[in-house]
Order: structure tokens, then sequence, then C-alpha cells
């Protein structure tokens, strides 16, 4: 026998390696196909990447660690689909860097959260959420209306999505790119050199907060909020189309 | 060392047992302990299990496709004919909840085919109405109308009483549902002087016999009425209000905006009122409920509502 075990046994380094091999062939096995298997991200019309605003707001999303209690991914069950919508896609999070699935449901499940409630149920519910649901177990969140939202970084953010592949456009041939995809009204939003211009604008026109006269931290994680799962429109899809994406 | 026993590598007992050969430190040695039959064979059942679910179920990935198993399942496509495709769990959802609406057709075909004021007669597609309806009112109205439809003063109207807003008739229950409504009043607070709004408050305590300043009230009558506060235009020269724009109803003792139950004295309830006078009200929004529920759904919920209380 040329091969002892011996030499693993005695020799960390090369125990490590081969450790890591062994454990990695599960993970190479699930994951690497869905790279190669054509049908994993279902072809449909509607998703675009977040506005600077919305882009921001979830920005707060991961930083306020709502992802701690709420999951957004509706699974493909009788009882989910009753109570949160649609199942969610894999179309639907192309663009989130890192994707919001989450794992806990301390609280019910985000992904279509989208236009549920009004702008001012978020806000209530965000200052203080046992003041419309007596039995809430959620933080209160205040300082979200108090603070004005930084908007200082939001190109660099963009440019740093733009990277790993999210088409946010940094010249006029992304831009016409963009226009041909997602048309000329959303192609406009993901300009990188007008990020802080469209950001304000949406902020002023959608009025989330409920207060025009600045742009509050509020404004973005409600815009956030509102955009959730709402971009594919399912009545134009025939739900066998999505089975046999699987 | 005496007490050979206590020592694994000299005592019998272990000395018998398979080693590996490896032998550190002089006497830490490793044995080679076979599994027990049954462990050992219980694992084999799991790998012949592993085959068969390989062939039922989708399972290896190869090039650009996957191994999809010869299990199938038959659902209705949208032209209504059967279709197959292999196991998945999409395809497992869809065949289940055409499986439930099956079940549910007779209750929800009587529920489409009857007018609603036949539905309340109903016993058997009544109390249907009242546990579906339940639940879908938890899932989406509750948030905002409270789990039992009692809303919130100053955020989202009570729906257990007779005073409708936008009309408690079925029909104008299932449009509200179905487009949803954003009651709209201007701000007062710049356009007119802060003791005219003071006489308007006074003015509308009356209207539903709250008491306040008669002299007050008797200037506030003249801008309700006149070109100046314009209420009338919206409130109607009745303070009744209209139904189709929702402005409130303000002869009565439910309010929605003005706090006036939650004020401590009349001085407060009239404070209230001036409030609200003064910042206008634009919160007042009732999100639509088309494409997210389905028609039959908003035809339960407004029957369910319709019976909260007071429906007309
Ligand atoms: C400690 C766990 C917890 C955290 C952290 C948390 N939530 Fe919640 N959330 C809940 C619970 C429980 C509910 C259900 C009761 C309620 O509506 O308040 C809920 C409900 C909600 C709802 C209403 C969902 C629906 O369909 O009714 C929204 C929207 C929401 N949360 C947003 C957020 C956001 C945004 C954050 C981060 C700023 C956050 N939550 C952080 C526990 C949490
Ligand atoms: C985001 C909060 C919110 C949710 C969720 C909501 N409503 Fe409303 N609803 C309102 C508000 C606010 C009004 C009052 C609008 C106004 O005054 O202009 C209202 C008004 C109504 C009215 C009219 C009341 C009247 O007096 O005319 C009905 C009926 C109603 N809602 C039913 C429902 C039903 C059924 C659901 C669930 C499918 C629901 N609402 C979900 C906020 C909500
Ligand atoms: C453009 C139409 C309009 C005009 C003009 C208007 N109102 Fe209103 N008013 C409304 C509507 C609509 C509501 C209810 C809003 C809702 O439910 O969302 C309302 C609500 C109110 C309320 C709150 C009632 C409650 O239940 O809490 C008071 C008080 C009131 N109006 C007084 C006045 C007075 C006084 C004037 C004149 C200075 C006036 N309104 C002029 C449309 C109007």
């Amino acid at each position: 026998m040329s091969f002892k075990h011996e030499i693993v046994e005695t020799n960390a380094g090369v125990l490590l390696v081969l450790t890591m091999m062994a454990i990695s062939v599960g993970g190479l096995v699930e994951i690497a196909p869905l790279f190669f298997i054509k049908d994993t991200t279902e072809k449909v019309d509607g998703v675009r990447p977040y506005t600077p605003l919305e882009s921001r707001g979830r920005d707060l999303y991961v930083r306020e660690g709502c992802y701690l209690c709420h999951s957004q991914m509706i699974r493909p069950f009788r009882d989910e689909q009753l109570r949160y919508g649609h199942y969610s896609l894999a179309a639907e999070s192309k663009y989130d860097h890192p994707f919001q699935w989450g794992s806990k449901r301390t609280g019910p499940d985000l992904a279509r959260v989208g236009g549920k409630y009004s702008n001012e149920w978020h806000v209530q519910h965000l200052l203080s959420p046992r003041s419309v649901v007596p039995e809430s177990v959620m933080p209160n969140y205040p300082w979200l209306l108090e603070t004005k939202l930084d908007i200082s970084d939001v190109g660099d953010r963009m440019r740093a999505l733009r990277v790993v592949g999210v088409p946010y456009s940094a010249n006029q041939e992304e831009y016409d790119r963009n226009v041909k995809q997602f048309g000329e009204k959303v192609a406009k939003t993901l300009v990188i050199a007008d990020a802080q211009k469209n950001l304000v604008a949406q902020a002023q026109e959608g009025n989330y907060d409920g207060d025009r006269s600045s742009v509050s931290e509020m404004d973005a994680l409600v815009a956030y909020l509102q955009v959730l799962g709402t971009m594919v429109d399912f009545s134009k899809i025939k739900p066998e189309e999505l089975v046999k994406f699987r | 060392m005496a007490d050979n026993s206590k020592n694994p590598a000299t005592n019998p007992a272990t000395t018998q047992v398979q080693t590996t050969g490896h032998v550190w430190d002089d006497d830490l040695q490793e044995f080679n302990n076979p599994l027990p039959v049954w462990w050992t064979y219980t694992f084999y059942v799991t790998m012949v299990f592993a085959l068969v679910y390989w062939v039922v179920y989708p399972s290896w990935p190869i090039g650009k496709g996957f191994l999809t198993g010869v299990n199938t399942i038959t659902y209705k496509n949208a032209e209504g004919q059967d279709e197959s495709w292999h196991w998945n769990t999409r395809a497992k959802l869809l065949k289940e909840m055409q499986d439930a609406t099956l079940a549910q057709k007779p209750y929800f075909d009587k529920l489409t085919a009857l007018p609603y004021d036949k539905i309340a007669k109903d016993p058997e597609l009544s109390s249907f109405v009242v546990s579906a309806g339940k639940t879908l009112f938890s899932d989406n109205c509750a948030p905002c109308h409270q789990s039992g439809g009692q809303g919130k003063i100053g955020f989202f109207p009570n729906l257990t009483d007779d005073d409708w807003i936008y009309g408690g008739s079925y029909d104008k229950i299932n449009e509200t549902i179905s487009n949803g409504r954003h009651g709209y009043m201007p701000p007062f607070g710049e356009a007119l002087e802060a003791d005219q709004i003071d006489d308007l408050a006074n003015y509308v305590a009356t209207l539903s016999g709250l008491k306040a300043d008669a002299a007050k009230a008797a200037k506030g009558k003249e801008l309700f009425h006149g070109q100046t506060g314009a209420c009338y235009y919206c409130h109607n020269n009745d303070g009744k209000g209209r139904k189709d724009i929702g402005s409130a109803n303000l002869t009565d003792k439910v309010w929605l905006w003005a706090d006036v139950p939650g004020a401590a004295d009349d001085a407060g309830k009239v404070a209230a009122i001036r409030k609200t006078i003064s910042t206008g009200v634009n919160k007042g929004v009732m999100p639509a409920w088309n494409g997210r529920l389905s028609e039959k759904q908003i035809k339960l919920l407004t029957e369910y509502v319709h019976e909260l209380g007071g429906g007309k």
C-alpha cells in the first residue's frame, strides 16, 4: 500500500485540504448546476433594478436588521399563497445583492407587502407597531422619521452594484440598452449621474412620510416596502408557464 | 504497573479488538470497532431509497437540464385542459389550489349567483361567509381596521357601526374595497385666521349637539355656509357630508379624524375639531384590493363587512 492513512492523520494541513474538498462536493453539486440550467431564472416582464430611493431604503432594511424577523420568500405552498400572495420567483430577486430571502419569520413574510398598506400605515407602524397592531412584538423605529437620509454616496452605492451586475447606467451606451430593456421612464431612474436628483424627486412626488420639506430615512424605507413584490404582473402570466420553469 | 487491566494497551479485554495498527506515545492506539449490523443495513437501505428517489423525482443536473424523474402531476391549464408536467412543488401547488377551489366551488358558485341580501338568509352560506371572511379580514384588513373591525380614531374608520363615510350599501362597500378610497380635505390653517377657525370649530361642535360658545358658533355658521370657509361645498348645507367624496357627516356623534371622544371636556372637544380644520385630512388612504384579492373574495368580504354591523 503506497497511500497511508497515517500521512493524513499526522499532517494537519493535508487533513484540512482533504476535508474541505470532501465537504465542498455537496455544495458544488447543489449550487453549481443552477448557473448552467437555463430555466433557473424565469423569463418574466417587469422586474427592474431599484430606484436610488428604493435602493437606499433597502440599505436601511439591512441596517436595521429587519431580515432577522422577516423573510422575503413566499414558498410554493398553499397556506403561504393564501396568506401572502403568489409565490416568489427567482427572477424577482435577480437585482438583489445580497437577496433578502431570510430564514426567520418572527413577523410575516414581506415579499409582497408593496401596495398592501398605505404609506400612512407604514409610517405609523414603524414608529410604533403596537399603536396599530396591539399584539405586535416588532420594535419601534422612531429615529427613521427624525433622521435625514444621507444621500451623499448614493451614486457610489449604485456604482458598486453595477460592478456585480445590476444594470445602473454609467454611460450613454448603457443608458440606451436600458431604454430598450426597461423603457425610457425606468431607464432614466437608473442613470448613476442623476442619482441624487432622481432620489429627491421620487421622495417629493411619493411623499412617503407625509412631509415634503426634507427626505427622511422613513421616506426611503417606505418607498422600498411599497415596491416589494409589485413588479411582476401575475394576471398576465398563465400559472402553468411558471410550472415549466422547474 | 501492577494492575494490567487499567492499561488499555495491555488489558486483554481491549487488546483482542482489532486495531488499525497505529500507535502513538507508546500506548495510544486506534481501535477498529465494526458498526452494529442493524446500523450498517439501515445505511444500505437509505442508499437504495436514494436510487429509487432519483428515478421518481427530479434529481441530478445534467448539462443545461436535469433528470426530471418519472413522477408527473396533472393539472388544468388556462384553457381548462388537462396538462401534465414532471413532479415539482409549483405543479403540486397548482394542483392543490385547483382541488381546493373545486371543493369550495359549490359555495362560491352560490355566492356569485345569489344577490347579497339572499346570502345572509341562507344559513349554510352565511356561516361559510363568516368563517372564510374572518380569515381574509384578519390577513388583510385587521392591521388597519383592527381585528373586530372597530377601527382607530385618527387613522381607520369603524366598520361595525351604521355610520358610513362612503355609503353602507353592498354596492358601495364593494366599490370601496375594490377600488380603494382617499378622502381629502384641504388644510385651512393658512387660508383662514386662527379666530375664524375657532368660530368654525364651535359651530361644527353644535352640529352634533356638543356644548360650544354660542357667539362664536354664530360667526362660524356664516363662515361655514359662506364663501370664506365654503365648508358647505363639501359637507353640504346640512353638514351631513357627501358620500361620493367621503366628506364626513358632522352632525352625528361618530368622529374619525377629530379626536372628540378622547377629549376630557367641552373645551378639549372644540380644540380637537379646531386642529382637524386647520391641518386638513389627507391620510385617509384605503388601499385598492382588486388585483390583490379575487372578485369572489371581494364579494365575500363585502358581505362579511356588511354583516359586521350596520350595513344598509
Ligand atoms: C423582533 C422582530 C421584528 C423585527 C426586528 C422587525 N419586525 Fe416587522 N413585524 C414583526 C411582527 C411580529 C409583525 C406582525 C405584527 C405587526 O404587524 O406589527 C411585523 C409586521 C411587519 C409588517 C407588516 C406585514 C404584514 O403583512 O402585515 C411590516 C411591513 C414590517 N413588519 C416591517 C418591518 C421593517 C421594515 C423592519 C425593520 C425596520 C421590521 N419590520 C423589523 C416583527 C419584527
Ligand atoms: C392601510 C390601511 C387599510 C387597510 C389594510 C384596509 N383599510 Fe379599509 N379603510 C382605510 C381607511 C383609512 C379608510 C377611510 C378612508 C377615508 O376616510 O377616506 C377605509 C375605509 C374602508 C371602508 C369604508 C368605510 C365607510 O365608512 O365608508 C370599508 C368598507 C373598508 N375600509 C373595508 C376594508 C376591508 C374589507 C379591508 C380588507 C380587505 C380594508 N378595508 C383594508 C384603511 C385601510
Ligand atoms: C374639499 C372638500 C372639503 C371641504 C371644502 C371641507 N371639508 Fe371637511 N372633510 C372633507 C372630507 C373628505 C373629510 C373626511 C376625510 C376622510 O374621511 O378621509 C372631512 C372631514 C372633516 C372633519 C372631521 C370629521 C371627523 O369625523 O373627524 C371636520 C371636523 C371637517 N371636515 C370640518 C370642515 C370644516 C369646518 C370645513 C370648512 C372650513 C371643511 N371641513 C371643509 C372634505 C372637505
